[in-house]
């Protein structure tokens, strides 16, 4: 018997004998004796004092972000937990629940899905956001997959930014590769910033898309009227993608610059790093393209009263209905994340979110100023380039050997360019948030004076 | 859940009337010099302060989530049969486990010396799940089910290419899941489908007949939607085979036969596995899932990267594979729910996790024995761990599948699936899963009797339900026709 297991043996006894059977196995009949095994090759059960010592002490191993100044960033960025968010999480009600295709006893979650909705919507300057995708990278998929649909696939030609976060890219082609589209990339000028000029050459009038990043991968920020101009005037879709949604406190949503779509990763919204996953991908586009969106929605109605209501809606679009013709095979998304992020958007507040930007902000500069006090062997790989909270330092030796002399003084100093390939230098990008303190940035400086 | 809603919960954006800045959080003392935005970043790029997006107190926000928890319905409330979807309870020892910092605040891109514990965890579900599928080869990447049909699909090609060939159709029966066709297609494919036999099973002579060299594929759920094993799954995998094709099998619904019988026995090529079904993850109310896939000999070279490796010196992360289908998300899957599944696993042991799938049957077939005759079961072959009845008896008097779902919800329980899998006009699919004890499947059985009375006594009660949930019958068609999908601050009029 096993506490998990809602019946023991005199309950099994009792059905079976219910049910005019002598042994349980004889509900089983029908599996072909072929493919039938007697149990598994798997320890006996474990008591939950075992497993919370053993898998304790599996998770001790790790050395965790916050034991230690930690400037990792790259796609995954550490910003304040507040309280109330893991408490919304763990409630049953909502944690334990399932997609709800029941509107009648599923508004909690259904109004949390406008919500968010509505949140993504004002903060990438569009009008229209789903319920949520996989994560940042399979959101860039997506983008580029609708924009092949929106324009009837008249045109196979996905132009990227190189400076889009390598690892997205990489997905990107394994999905590319299987729908026949081909994928040009687009190298970042002397200044690290995408040159509108090479988009134009890039695209030319056979580009679909034309997806850039920002922040990009090295931090900086692009000129996204420039490059949403240069799109549309080859006749092609702009993506924005952003992987550090906490720039949204203080950086305006392509959608305000005429970007059809602004998709990305939104983990910074209250969502543990967790080792990768699970995050939250986003993805915001134009009401005119609406019915070519991916993923789920939900919409506001009434019911039979006239009382204002939700249920999930449009979808005519997703797989259980339109099957070999839907926008997406997607089905489970990341619900649970898309509360994490709603609470900790209504937490943080409008005013709070700009707040915690401009504190991102602040400190990064400050970084920068002490590292260029520093000098020599340390710089900046990109000094004169707008940045909001990360940015690429470049010192003696490549990357991967300066992250882990650093992390010998005792700081997680940023995640190496080194095996990402690239045609930027071989450094490391460091990411300043809200959580990283005086003391830290103080840390920071003294273990590169150590090693300079 | 509250029966009827007290009054209805304002959206967040309707908050603060008074527009005045309030305090929901404190952030940390901006103990370094303040920048001014404008000095360092484009002027043109800077966001102006949003009106509509409020700023409100803390138990303000607390007091919003708490009322909207308070209008669902969940695993913890009661029976959930929905069939397919396996809504199981949720161990809180797994959501303790998962927010161990060290497996919450760990970065993925730390160097690899500081991630051991996490790579070991990989290793061990991959090992855990090679166990109880009987496949030589796991990737835990895919973020959901669909996700992993997607990846296993892609193997398939891949090793298509391998042989120089190129197919070009999915063979998907009519009881299979949405995602299947929409899978294939994403994957480049063209779907076609196969009729099920009078059993409701895999017509194997349709199958005989649509089995040729442009087949890349037989997408098969095992056992089916129906609660049904195919009983030729043996003759289903030569005959595939034999023709160069392979078999993707959706493992939706492994969790009826964890310990019995092994898909690598059954000829699967590719296997994903649902953690948020067979393995009690939550759902989370639509997400995150795992769709951790399984394959044998034949994929084993085109698993995606990064993979884990063991070695003398511990875990590693493998980037590289020239024969692997690349990457097929950032980094290595819903790790946080992956963590979930092993402390299910570890915790059950062989012996429980064979106990698991053996009570899941006898649940579903002691629902299928109580309600028979009240409701019409079309296919009688046997069922394992979910039963599918019709409506054809109540359409008699003019009640529709529907309409027993939403009495079901005044009776306090969650619906089953509904009008799944097509093949069954007016489905009930019910699965009750093993975790509720008896008595909770016996109050489910004993609701569902006293629906197929009220529909022959009192139709006009169950054409009109539900009346005792926070908001009667929603008007899903007006949704889709006045579209309204955020709020905009019009709407304060």
């Amino acid at each position: 018997m096993h506490p998990w297991v809602g019946a023991g043996p005199e309950d099994r006894r009792q059905i079976l004998s219910e049910l005019g059977l002598q042994s349980i196995d004889e509900l089983f009949a029908s599996i072909p004796s072929g493919v039938c095994v007697d149990g598994l090759d798997l320890p006996p059960a474990r008591d939950e004092d075992w497993i919370r010592r053993t898998l304790g002490n599996m998770a001790a191993t790790n050395i965790s972000m916050d034991s230690i100044p930690c400037f990792l960033g790259a796609g995954v960025y550490r910003h304040v937990q507040p309280s109330v968010v893991d408490a919304v999480l763990s409630r049953a009600e909502f944690f334990t629940s399932y997609t709800p295709y029941q509107p009648e006893i599923s508004q909690g979650t259904l109004q949390v899905i406008f919500e968010f909705q509505t949140l993504i919507s004002r903060l990438t300057g569009l009008d229209v956001a789903n319920a949520s995708l996989y994560d940042g990278a399979t959101a860039l998929v997506e983008a580029a997959l609708f924009s092949h649909r929106v324009l009837r696939s008249k045109r196979d030609l996905v132009v990227m930014a190189e400076t889009i976060h390598p690892m997205y890219r990489r997905v990107l082609d394994t999905y590319t590769e299987a729908a026949g589209i081909e994928v040009a990339v687009v190298p970042p000028g002397a200044d690290g910033r995408l040159d509108p000029e090479r988009v134009r050459e890039a695209a030319g009038d056979r580009a679909c898309c034309v997806a850039i990043q920002s922040p990009n991968f090295l931090g900086i920020v692009e000129d996204l009227p420039q490059l949403a101009t240069a799109t549309h005037d080859c006749g092609a879709l702009a993506i924005e993608v952003v992987t550090e949604a906490a720039s949204l406190g203080i950086l305006n949503g392509g959608g305000s610059f005429g970007f059809d779509v602004v998709c990305g990763e939104a983990q910074s919204f209250g969502v543990a790093p967790g080792f990768g996953g699970p995050h939250l991908g986003f993805f915001a586009c134009s009401s005119k393209h609406l019915r070519q969106m991916p993923g789920r929605l939900a919409g506001e109605t009434v019911d039979e009263n006239g009382t204002r209501a939700f249920c999930l809606t449009l979808s005519t679009r997703e797989q259980h209905i339109r099957r070999a013709k839907a926008t997406s095979n997607i089905c489970t998304n990341q619900g649970l994340m898309a509360l994490a992020a709603t609470v900790w958007l209504e937490a943080i507040g409008g005013n709070g979110l700009r707040e915690l930007a401009a504190s991102c902000l602040a400190r990064t500069e400050e970084l920068k100023r002490r590292i260029t006090a520093i000098g020599a062997p340390w710089r900046l790989a990109y000094p004169q380039s707008p940045t909001f909270n990360e940015f690429l330092l470049v010192g003696p030796g490549s990357g991967t050997e300066l992250v882990e002399r650093l992390a010998t003084k005792g700081v997680l100093a940023g995640v190496p360019t080194t095996d990402w390939g690239g045609t930027w230098p071989d450094g490391v990008l460091v990411a300043v948030t809200e959580c990283n303190s005086g003391k830290d940035l103080d840390a920071f400086a003294a273990a590169l004076e150590q090693l300079s | 859940m509250k029966r009827r809603a007290i009054r209805s919960e304002p959206l967040f954006f309707e908050r603060n009337s008074r527009r005045v800045r309030r305090q929901g959080y404190l952030l940390p003392v901006l103990d370094v010099p303040e920048v001014t935005p404008s000095e360092v970043l484009p002027p043109e790029l800077i966001r102006k302060p949003d009106p509509h997006f409020p700023d409100i107190s803390e138990m303000e926000v607390v007091q919003h989530f708490h009322r909207l928890s308070q209008l669902n319905y969940a695993v913890d409330e009661g029976l959930y049969p929905l069939g397919s979807c396996t809504m199981k309870y949720n161990p809180r020892i797994n959501e303790e486990i998962a927010r161990l910092p060290g497996f919450a605040s760990l970065h993925p891109l730390q160097p690899q010396s500081q991630i051991q514990g996490a790579l070991r965890l990989i290793w061990e579900l991959e090992e855990s799940l090679k166990a109880i599928t009987g496949m030589p080869g796991a990737t835990l990447q895919p973020a959901a089910g669909a996700h992993g049909e997607l990846t296993g699909i892609l193997m398939i090609r891949k090793a298509l290419e391998a042989r120089g060939e190129k197919r070009e159709i999915v063979l998907v029966p009519d009881s299979a899941h949405g995602t299947n066709p929409a899978t294939a297609t994403f994957a480049g494919y063209r779907a076609q489908e196969i009729p099920s036999a009078d059993d409701g099973t895999v017509d194997l002579g349709a199958l005989d007949r649509m089995m040729d060299d442009t087949v890349a594929a037989l997408m098969l759920t095992v056992p089916n939607t129906l609660g049904i094993f195919e009983h030729q799954i043996l003759e289903i995998a030569d005959l595939v085979h034999s023709r160069g094709g392979f078999i993707y099998m959706d493992g939706a619904n492994l969790n009826s036969f964890v310990g019995r019988a092994l898909p690598g026995l059954m000829g699967a090529d590719a296997m994903h596995i649902n953690l948020h079904k067979t393995f009690s993850t939550p759902h989370g109310g639509g997400g995150p899932g795992a769709g951790p896939v399984t394959v044998s000999e034949a994929l084993l070279p085109h698993l995606p990267v990064p993979k884990v490796q063991r070695d003398d010196n511990g875990f590693e992360l493998l980037w590289k594979d020239p024969a692997s289908i690349g990457q097929m998300r950032g980094f290595y899957g819903n790790f946080l729910i992956l963590v979930r599944a092993l402390t299910y696993i570890w915790s059950l042991g062989a012996e429980g996790l064979r106990s698991m799938s053996d009570v899941a049957v006898l649940y579903a077939n002691l629902v299928r024995h109580r309600l028979n005759g009240a409701y019409h079961l079309k296919f009688d072959a046997p069922s394992l761990h979910e039963v599918v009845f019709d409506d054809s008896i109540q359409t008699r008097h003019e009640v529709h599948n529907v309409d027993i779902a939403k009495r079901l919800l005044d009776y306090g329980f969650h619906p089953p699936t509904m009008s799944f899998p097509l093949i069954v006009h007016g489905a009930l699919m019910i699965e009750p899963a093993e975790s509720v004890a008896p008595d909770e499947i016996e109050a489910f059985c004993d609701a569902m009797l006293a629906i197929a009375e009220e529909a022959e006594s009192d139709p006009g009660l169950v054409r009109s339900a539900p009346h005792d949930t926070p908001v009667g019958r929603v008007d899903e068609v007006r949704a889709a026709r006045n579209l309204k999908v955020t709020w905009t601050p019009d709407d304060e009029g």
